[in-house]
């Protein structure tokens, strides 16, 4: 059974259709890049799985999302409870007006522990699986504004851990990070498949390939291609696949 | 060509807002001048009411009395001299009206012009008394002294706690019950305004769709755009009525009244305040907070309310200064009695209702006249104080970003 699978996916936002038609399918511990040119649906995509687009005005979707085989589309299904199991990772660093401490905290609050031993520990835990721990054990109680950007994402990748969710949704994590923060993250990511379905967003096809155990090339809204991560970078079927990983377009 | 037109063009426009600037802050200045120097004009003013006279026996030791001092005599509280440093002698109190008890009609003239003279003879007589009669009757050998009344100080003018400013024979310039009433009324204001103000705020910033919310911000303006008379109207056929029954009181003009009624008032800027600084809350933060499983309502009061905190203190303290400075509608429904109030059922006077309303009969220049400047510029002092926070608020804010 997968971990995550759409059957037939179809979005519109008003009368733009975002995504037509897809249907695919991801395995637990691994890893799937989304790759595809700026517009093309990647995010669209991401955000089906843990109802992200609920926010948006306007946007109708057709067709199935599952998450551990359950249509997560289904009016039993209660939204915050889907999202303490598929988390999340913004592009931009996106940490609370909060200390370190409270920003890891906050899932596990807002989702009703109370015991402070026990969230002491998670955000240590989380802390040092985002590898933070060490830079940031000194001062829990100051401003995570007080950060570097790439403190910043790891401490929001540290926020998702806390809750423990089952699947960890990337939205070009590392887009807006310097090399050895990108680096960091990158490792991350290969430790955490141990335990998680990991999806990452990524332009940068490089990271991809270093990453991702399958690719899936999107364009204007359709799934082009998915498959082993090798093949998609070195024997593409699809000639816009091909174009777009040899970067004649995108 | 082109460029020298540019120039003189833009030379021309920075003249006019830098004259009109200069304009402005003369007027402010000017205005602020005005109201103090008049204000401040009291504290040289002996209370005493306007072309009266206080006279004693010539043996009365008593020289000096405080216009409390001289209430409590006509109130019948002090009744003996030494309890002002006299002699140990009841206080009999004297006042124009009085005097055909002691002498008939005819001994004072068909004029009156003996006065006067019988005035003197009815000082010079009794020992225990204390007269209070126009100046214009105050003979050149008047038998007895006139009491001098101590100016009107600072300290009795705050702390003063009654308000009688055309009593006889001294005024009473007290200003306590005026400051509190505006206080208790501007205080109930918001902790009504305030969390409705909130709610509504929340509600068009976080809940409502951008089409329910497109109809409701107009209404809302519309609501900061009615005069307040009209307010003042409403709440004193409908909302003064109601409070007299619901509480079973004998009057329904209460502080309660004036707070409901400021309360509506303030809210609109409550409201419009509070919903622009949420609608600043990032969507990245609400998203973030979501994605952790929080329910719409943990992300409004974990992260959007937090978020906006100093926007939201700024619309209460606005709300205070509309409330303070609001005239018309309070004085229509709060009852205008100048007591220190107790709880919010009881009637109330505010600083800006007591101008309003004494101001058209105080005569121009007179004590009274200037006890309202003195109210004015407490009323000043304390909206500068509101706005200066309103700055100290809103500089942190900046800080904070
Ligand atoms: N909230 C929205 N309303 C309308 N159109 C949107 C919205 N979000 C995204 N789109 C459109 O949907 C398409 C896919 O967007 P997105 O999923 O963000 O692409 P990607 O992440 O691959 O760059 C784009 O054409 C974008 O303009
Ligand atoms: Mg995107």
């Amino acid at each position: 059974m997968y971990s995550l699978e759409s059957k037939d996916l179809h979005l519109y936002y008003g009368d733009f259709h975002a995504l037509k038609g897809i249907t695919m399918g991801m395995k637990k511990n691994e890893v799937t890049a989304f790759i595809g040119p700026s517009g093309c649906g990647k995010s669209t995509y991401l955000r089906c799985f843990n109802r992200m687009n609920d926010l948006i005005d306007n946007v109708r979707i057709d067709g199935e999302v599952l998450v551990d085989g359950v249509d997560i589309y289904q009016k039993s299904i209660l939204v915050d409870d889907l999202r303490t199991h598929v988390g999340m990772v913004f592009q931009k660093p996106n940490p609370f007006p909060k200390s370190i401490f409270e920003n890891v905290a906050y899932g596990l609050r807002v989702n009703g522990t109370k015991d402070k031993n026990l969230i002491a520990e998670r955000v240590e835990t989380s802390l040092k699986q985002a590898a933070l721990w060490d830079e940031v054990k000194d001062k829990l109680k100051k401003s995570a504004f007080e950060l570097s950007g790439g403190q910043q994402q790891r401490l929001c990748i540290a926020r998702a851990l806390a809750i423990e969710p089952s699947v960890l949704l990337m939205d070009e994590p590392a887009s807006a990070l310097d090399p050895i923060s990108t680096a960091k993250i990158e490792e991350l990511i290969y430790q955490l498949k141990e335990n998680y379905t990991i999806i990452i967003v990524t332009h940068n096809m490089q990271q991809a390939g270093r990453v991702s155990d399958n690719t899936a090339f999107f364009y204007m809204g359709e799934l082009v291609e998915y498959g082993k991560t090798k093949n998609i970078f070195t024997s593409p079927k699809d000639t816009r696949t091909q174009n777009y990983v040899t970067g004649r377009f995108g | 060509m082109k460029r020298y037109f540019h120039n003189f063009g833009e030379r021309l426009i920075e003249g006019i807002l830098a004259l009109s600037g200069a304009v402005t802050s003369l007027t402010v200045l000017l205005i602020v001048v005005f109201l103090f120097k008049e204000g401040l004009g009291l504290f040289s003013q002996h209370p005493v009411s306007e072309g009266g006279v206080i006279v004693v026996n010539n043996q009365n030791p008593v020289k000096e009395l405080s216009a409390k001092q001289i209430k409590e005599i006509y109130d019948q509280n002090i009744t003996n001299w030494k309890e002002v440093g006299g002699k140990n002698q009841p206080i009999k109190i004297f006042r124009l009206e009085d005097i055909t008890d002691y002498y008939p009609e005819e001994q004072l003239g068909a004029n009156f012009e003996y006065l006067p003279q019988r005035l003197s003879e009815l000082v010079s007589k009794q020992p225990e008394i204390i007269a209070y009669f126009p100046e214009q009757y105050l003979s050149k050998n008047f038998q007895g002294h006139p009491i001098e009344l101590e100016n009107i100080t600072l300290g009795s003018f705050l702390g003063g706690k009654e308000w009688y400013p055309t009593i006889q024979p001294a005024v009473q310039m007290g200003v306590l019950p005026l400051i509190l009433g505006t206080l208790w009324v501007s205080f109930g204001a918001i902790l009504i305004a305030l969390p409705l103000g909130l709610a509504a705020a929340i509600y068009t910033a976080e809940i409502a769709d951008n089409k329910v919310r497109n109809t409701l911000k107009p209404v809302i303006e519309l609501l900061a755009g009615i005069p307040s008379v009209v307010y003042g109207f409403f709440g004193l056929v409908v909302l003064v009525p109601l409070i007299q029954k619901v509480f079973g009181l004998p009057v329904g003009e209460t502080a309660l009244a004036g707070s409901i009624i400021l309360g509506i008032m303030a809210l609109p800027t409550i409201i419009s305040v509070t919903d622009d600084a949420m609608r600043t809350t990032p969507r990245a933060m609400k998203e973030a907070s979501l994605a952790l499983g929080a329910t719409k309502w943990q992300t409004i009061y974990k992260v959007v309310i937090p978020y906006s905190i100093s926007g939201i203190s700024t619309a209460a303290i606005l709300g205070i200064g509309r409330a303070i400075g609001e005239t018309m509608a309070v004085l229509m429904v709060t009852g205008n009695a100048s007591v220190i109030p107790h709880t919010f059922l009881e009637p109330v006077r505010t600083i800006p209702a007591t101008i309003a309303a004494e101001l058209g009969e105080a005569p121009q220049g007179g004590i009274h006249f200037q006890a309202l400047f003195a109210l004015g510029c407490i009323l000043f002092l304390m909206t500068l104080i509101i706005n200066v926070s309103v700055d100290m608020v809103s500089a942190k804010k900046k800080a904070n970003r």
